[in-house]
């Protein structure tokens, strides 16, 4: 290699050294090293730790009934966000994409709650669902449902519904800008050609607005997915996982385990099954999202 | 491109070892203090003001909050290698131990055997139940060398409280609080009656339901019983264990606990007894402070939660609040402990009870607190607290254990099924102490 060469490469090494150095201190190493202290039984402070093997994994998943049940109130949270947050988000969007009075209002709007921090988010919703002088309790009061009146967050069938509604106000919106980002992209004159068709609104909708928006779609449900199943602050602000494991979602259980138990090879083994997991529903989603594109 | 290139580099070298270097000239003098207690940060300012004064030492106290946040700095500190001189360690006593073990803690057993400020030997001016906390004693669990390793800066009680002006209003006389469980159930019934909500905690922190829970535990079957049964000779389906669960299945019968308690925080629960929103609360000590910043009109008074047996003495959660450990690595050991020394003093034991409403370590000081909190300090003899325990139940057990009373509490669950839960893990945990031994 010649002198000129070996500094031309050189020099880009370099420009990419400080990005690379951050991204090996911050991320790639912490990753890593999650993946070492899983197969220890390390407390968090001893300056020793010892090699457990797999034994973590093992308990993890042959014997922790509470963890998987953990998991799935983060799929049914998860479920809702997927339906309900994102129908709402494009339905916001599909309205706000006409040309309607005080657009921008509206997006300021919707886009407020994600915004806001989750704590902040929780401590608000816990005032509404306040079982003795909650906002939620007053109305149903007031419009002569009173007997639905109830703790909503300490009432073990409704606890999970309660929190997973703060979660889908807290989410919409983001959902809500991707989307219509997403619509306003769609050229205009598909639009004006399927009118001059004779396509109704539906027809417009399905035929035309629904395929060119699959990729946004995609992107809007692994997003709502990923965040949701990371469900955290809002639980921590209102219900801390109760009633009993009522509300109890996977990083709930792993910090539980941190810093309730001090196990934190356990808690570590319990990150990497999450992690996993997150990223092979993900790999299913980009398959499914290609063959959707193929049809 | 040449040119901007070798900038470039000289730029990022620079800014390399730029960040690799102090910030500023290394203050090897200054003692640093590490602590989680926001509500004491203007008082703690002020004494460390007071030390340089009087010392020329120079003290500088730094505030980590909130407390979890705190603990994670410190566990994180610890793997550095970056502890201040002073800090405090918050959880159980496996951690304490583990903090010990590992280096990170000098043991204190013979600065507080030294004369302290005031002439009189360090240990004695001080609390023996608040000292307990921060001592291991010979053939602990933990394999600890016997000895000291931390010093309270307050003591707390964890009690009852109850409101006086809802008595009055639900035609209860306030001088005579419930003593007994009975008692208690016929007074919530006469305030429901009145259309007073009753009781509160923030049971949604589940040490809170496990203090109470020992509480009651403790009294019925005594220290012993419930200490076998962390051992593994007592299962949990004892009927004595199962009775300590239907107390709380009464609680939720008779609708003692105001809507939501189960899941609420204890700041929540702080507020809803500052607002007159509940005639009686499960807190500890530090709350007279905040219900003062809360509701300074609010007449209440503490008092032992309710007996359930006359057999054992009532127990309740007490002990060190707040404890200073000094960082065995450190260069400045002798200026830490002779400021330590300084702090529990007294003077400024006075000053911190006077000023932040908390109990003092320090039992000459004692003399000079409110009525108020005297009536927490009235209740130290009753005082135990899990840190002292000759034997500490598995975490996994507690968690299913709190946990279970919950569902006892939004009516999910009966007590024996509870029970039945709480044996089953707790043989899980045995099994796999088995294993590992």
């Amino acid at each position: 290699m010649s002198f000129q060469n070996f500094r031309k490469i050189a020099g880009s090494y370099l420009f990419v050294a400080p990005a690379m150095l951050l991204f090996c201190t911050f991320s790639l190493y912490p990753f890593l090293k999650v993946f070492q202290l899983s197969v220890t039984d390390w407390d968090g402070i001893s300056s020793s730790m010892h090699y457990i093997g797999l034994e973590n994994f093992k308990d993890l998943l042959t014997d922790n009934p509470v963890f998987w049940g953990s998991m799935k109130n983060a799929f049914y949270v998860t479920f809702l966000a997927l339906t309900v947050q994102n129908f709402l988000a494009l339905f916001l969007a599909l309205l706000c994409d006409r040309d309607i009075r005080g657009g921008n209002v509206y997006r300021v709007i919707f886009y407020l709650p994600p915004v806001l921090s989750g704590i902040v988010v929780g401590l608000i919703w816990n005032w509404i669902y306040d079982g003795n002088y909650g906002l939620l309790n007053h109305f149903l009061q007031f419009i002569g449902l009173g007997d639905l009146q109830r703790a909503w967050l300490s009432d073990a069938k409704t606890a999970l519904y309660a929190v997973s509604v703060i979660h889908m106000w807290k989410g919409f919106g983001w959902g809500f800008v991707i989307l219509l980002a997403g619509l306003q992209s769609i050229p205009r004159e598909l639009y004006e050609a399927a009118t001059v068709d004779g396509a109704n609104t539906w027809t417009v909708f399905k035929n035309v607005t629904f395929p060119l928006m699959i990729p946004v779609f995609v992107l809007v449900s692994i997003l709502t997915i990923l965040g949701t199943m990371q469900i955290f602050d809002i639980i921590i602000a209102t219900t801390g996982g109760g009633p009993g494991y009522h509300t109890e979602v996977p990083i709930t259980r792993i910090v539980a385990m941190m810093i309730g138990s001090s196990k934190f090879g356990y808690a570590c083994a319990m990150g990497v099954t999450f992690g996993l997991i997150l990223l092979a529903i993900s790999m299913v989603q980009i398959r499914v999202s290609k063959m959707m594109k193929q049809v | 491109m040449r040119t901007f290139l070798k900038y470039f580099v000289i730029f990022f070298a620079a800014l390399t070892t730029a960040s690799c270097g102090p910030s500023e000239k290394a203050d090897t003098t200054t003692l640093t203090v590490w602590h989680w207690m926001s509500d004491r940060e203007e008082a703690f300012n002020e004494l460390a003001e007071r030390f340089t004064q009087e010392t020329g030492q120079k003290v500088k106290f730094e505030l980590f909050a909130p407390s979890e946040a705190y603990s994670q700095r410190v566990k994180a500190s610890a793997q550095t290698s970056t502890l201040p001189d002073i800090y405090g360690v918050l959880g159980e006593s496996r951690d304490f131990a583990s903090f010990i073990r590992s280096g990170y803690i000098e043991d204190l057993s013979q600065a507080l055997s030294q004369p302290g400020v005031d002439g009189h030997v360090w240990k004695e001016t001080l609390f023996e139940k608040a000292l307990a906390v921060n001592t291991f004693a010979p053939g602990n669990e933990f394999g600890i060398p016997p000895g000291i390793y931390g010093v309270p800066l307050d003591v707390t009680t964890i009690q009852m409280l109850y409101n006086k002006t809802l008595y009055k209003k639900a035609g209860l006389d306030p001088a005579n609080p419930p003593k007994t469980w009975e008692e208690f159930v016929g007074h919530a019934s006469i305030l429901r009656e009145a259309g007073i909500p009753r009781f509160v905690g923030g049971f949604g922190e589940i040490w809170m339901l496990d203090a109470l829970a020992s509480n009651l535990a403790m009294n019925l079957m005594g220290e012993e019983k419930v200490f076998d049964t962390y051992r593994g000779k007592v299962p949990y389906t004892d009927p004595d264990w199962v009775k300590v669960l239907s107390y709380f299945k009464q609680m939720a019968d008779e609708k003692i606990l105001v809507e939501g308690a189960v899941t609420m925080v204890n700041k929540t629960a702080e507020q809803t007894f500052a607002n007159e929103r509940a005639a009686y609360a499960f807190n500890g000590s530090w709350s007279v402070n905040v219900y003062k910043g809360m509701n300074p009109a609010l007449d209440y008074e503490a008092m032992l939660p309710p007996s359930v047996s006359s057999q054992y003495p009532p127990r309740i959660w007490g002990g060190a609040g707040g404890s200073f450990v000094v960082n065995a690595k450190t260069p400045r050991k002798d200026a830490a402990i002779g400021f330590l020394k300084w702090l529990t003093a007294e003077k400024q034991q006075t000053f911190l009870a006077e000023k932040t409403e908390n109990l003092p370590s320090n039992r000459r000081s004692m003399t000079k607190i409110s009525p108020l909190l005297a009536s927490f300090a009235d209740d130290m003899d009753n005082a135990t607290h899990p840190n002292i325990y000759p034997v500490h139940e598995d975490p996994a057990v507690i968690e299913a254990f709190d946990k279970g009373i919950q569902s006892i509490l939004i009516g999910e669950k009966k007590p024996l099924e509870v029970a039945q839960e709480v044996q089953k893990a707790k043989d899980k945990a045995e099994a796999k102490r088995s294993a590992a031994a």
